[in-house]
């Protein structure tokens, strides 16, 4: 990179390194939305990317707090289970007739709860981050089916015109709040990571947490922050959920984390921690968004044909991410 | 009385203690709360009863296990094995259900071949993926894993094949000598890893490719090599573990055969001791540790708990044994005890035997 801004004239059409996963992903956006659109007429239709954010709004917000965690090195296996139980709590709660602010509330911090105290385990144990999230996997799972083994209905009045509520022009093109919250969060996790001590010290422990407790970085205290991050966002994700299915169901979400990693993964964040944009994530959550459209315009394409795509296309930028890394190594 | 402190040290500082330990303290609950627990009965030359159903479905787990715990010595993790199940047993189940004669032995030994040399292919992708391209080993085989599972539904067409062959069926549910095959299967498999392991100098190699392998192949070792050997191995293991899961039920699903067994299977070998960072690995501990994950599943079903909140008791299980072996957490419980009364020996005992 030093060399590069020695020679003068050499910088202005290089890449800058950094970002080459990411606009790649980028690219890859661009071409299979091409695809779409000279395949299918109605592809060109806005509202088709409208209901790519509509329909994965809850996965973008959980893909963000799982972006902090591996941009530690860690990883956060509990994403899926947690945004389940969320949706479950606030439905039985909703059920059993407490108002809908209070129930926002506690659904909202059972989340981070879960992620402060695996994170403390993390931290203060040194047991694996693999193993701990592992255990909060199954835990918020069992907890779901604890609560009750059959989906609860929403009924609540705050619930329903959540969940109804569309934001669009006069052409009928529209998003759901959820895509707005979705929007929030992302924004303001970016800012955090780009702009704010936290989001420094983020990107420093990814890079070496040998050197960034040498430099005095708070570690503990950021590493247990990731896991609390993550634990609210998926909160925030099992919250839209409940908007966009009206309902808490226990086996829902099952699988979402691999969803979420391949999501991150795809977007440009190295698994071993320390580089990654929330911007690539959300590029990672579009590009899978854009390919189960892709397959339900298609119509002959079987599910599981997603599946494989999404593990081809893991294979295809771990592999550039790779290649990049060797180059300049 | 100085005598039989130390002597208690040495036995809870054993590897194998708190597992084993866990374990039959699992075993004691379940008799107490059902007397009939433990009996086991001769019928039709064969043996019933709960400890034999225990040691029959964790069959698969041990298998899954063994492979995970070389995997994981090296430092590594193979997320993809529960996806191998699915692809072996959908092959073997697909090629017998389309055969003429689905009892014929030949069929199944070409079934069962075709699926293991499958299996065995998808191993050196996940073996080539880690040691020659140097992908981390937990996304290198998360592909195979999300993939894999499309595959396994791409091969069985999104359906469930469901087959009627005896000589397939005995893999699951046959017997030999009284006991199920299943659990031969299982120990042929662990001896037949000990052996390679601990017999000649592979473990060792192993072990020092999982401590630092820069370091081991400039000793000579061709690190490369055996971290692709263990991925192979896991993935021969899945691929027999795969047979006994499609065979249990005589039919292949795609999406059900072998979910999540990975993380069960990597539970075993943590609770057995093998420590994540690689370096050591203790298959005596896996085997320990499946069986506590399957006792713990069948003590669940039988108490009439639904499958799904048996997670919360597997959480807890979890945990405990973690954290019991989490250095950091007896180095503080430790030197709690070291503040009353006895004497300050006692706390530099526990560093010795907590494994690497």
């Amino acid at each position: 990179m030093t060399t590069g801004t020695l020679t003068a004239g050499r910088t202005r059409f290089r890449l800058p390194r950094k970002q080459i996963p990411v606009l790649a992903t980028l690219a890859l956006l661009l071409v299979m939305y091409g695809i779409g659109v000279s395949q299918y007429t109605a592809f060109s239709n806005v509202q088709v990317i409208f209901n790519v954010f509509i329909d994965n709004g809850f996965l973008l917000v959980v893909a963000v707090g799982m972006t902090f965690v591996i941009l530690t090195g860690g990883i956060d296996l509990s994403v899926g289970s947690v945004v389940a139980m969320t949706a479950m709590v606030s439905a039985a709660l909703l059920q059993d007739g407490m108002p809908a602010a209070l129930v926002l509330v506690i659904a909202l911090l059972i989340g981070p709860t879960l992620g402060l105290l695996m994170g403390c385990v993390i931290h203060f144990f040194e047991i694996q981050p693999f193993i701990v999230t592992l255990a909060g996997m199954f835990f918020a799972r069992g907890m779901c089916t604890f609560i009750s083994g059959a989906s609860i209905p929403i009924t609540d009045g705050f619930w329903t015109s959540m969940s109804q509520e569309r934001i669009g022009n006069p052409q009928g093109n529209f998003v759901s709040i959820s895509v707005l919250i979705a929007f929030v969060v992302v924004v303001i996790a970016a800012y955090t990571l780009a702009y704010t001590r936290l989001g420094r010290n983020v990107y420093a422990i990814g890079g070496n947490p040998q050197s960034a407790l040498l430099m005095g970085l708070p570690v503990g205290r950021t590493r247990i922050a990731v896991y609390t991050i993550s634990g609210l966002c998926s909160a925030i994700g099992g919250i839209l959920l409940s908007f966009y299915t009206l309902s808490g169901a226990p086996l829902i979400g099952v699988g979402m984390e691999l969803d979420v990693i391949a999501a991150v993964v795809i977007g440009g964040t190295v698994l071993t921690g320390g580089a990654g944009y929330v911007f690539g994530t959300v590029l990672g959550v579009l590009v899978l968004g854009v390919i189960q459209t892709l397959i339900t315009f298609d119509g002959s394409l079987n599910s599981w044909w997603t599946k494989i795509v999404i593990g081809g296309l893991l294979f295809a930028f771990i592999l550039l991410q790779r290649l990049i890394g060797i180059r300049y190594k | 009385m100085n005598d039989t402190m130390s002597r208690y040290r040495t036995m809870t500082g054993h590897r194998l203690f708190w597992p084993a330990a866990v374990l039959f303290v699992m075993l004691a609950a379940n008799t107490i709360y059902r007397p009939g627990f433990l009996s086991i009965e001769l019928k039709d030359g064969h043996l019933y009863g709960t400890p034999i159903d225990i040691l029959r479905l964790s069959a698969p787990l041990i298998l899954v296990a063994l492979g995970m715990t070389l995997v994981i010595s090296t430092g590594g993790i193979d997320l993809s094995v529960g996806s191998l199940c699915a692809i072996s047993g959908a092959i073997a189940c697909m090629y017998i259900s389309k055969q003429p004669d689905q009892n014929s032995v030949g069929v199944v030994v070409t079934a069962l071949a075709m699926a293991l040399g499958v299996s065995l292919v998808l191993g050196a992708w996940n073996g080539v993926l880690v040691a020659v391209i140097g992908i981390q080993p937990i996304i290198a085989t998360l592909i195979l894993m999300v993939a894999g599972r499309g595959l396994a539904q791409l091969i069985t067409e999104g359906q469930i094949i469901t087959i009627n062959s005896e000589p397939y069926r005995a893999i699951g549910l046959g017997h030999a000598l009284t006991l199920p095959l299943a659990i031969f299967i299982a120990l042929a498999a662990a001896l037949l890893v000990a052996a390679f392991t601990r017999r000649t100098a592979l473990g060792m190699i192993i072990e020092s490719v999982g401590g630092n392998a820069m370091a081991s192949r400039l000793a000579g070792i061709r690190s490369g090599r055996v971290i692709f050997l263990v991925y192979v191995i896991s993935a021969a293991c899945a691929a027999v573990a795969g047979f006994m899961m499609t065979a249990n039920v005589s039919s292949a699903d795609g999406n059900a055969a072998g979910l999540w067994v990975e993380l069960d299977a990597i539970l075993a070998v943590v609770i057995g001791g093998t420590s994540l960072a690689g370096g050591r690995f203790f298959l005596s501990g896996t085997i320990i540790g499946a069986l506590i994950i399957q006792t713990l599943t069948t003590t669940v079903y039988a108490m009439d708990i639904s499958p799904q909140t048996s997670l919360l008791f597997k959480a807890v299980v979890v945990i405990a044994v973690c954290l019991i072996q989490a250095p950091a957490f007896r180095a503080r419980f430790s030197r709690r005890r070291r503040n009353a009364p006895p004497p300050a020996t006692i706390a530099d005992k526990p560093k010795e035997q907590v494994p690497a």
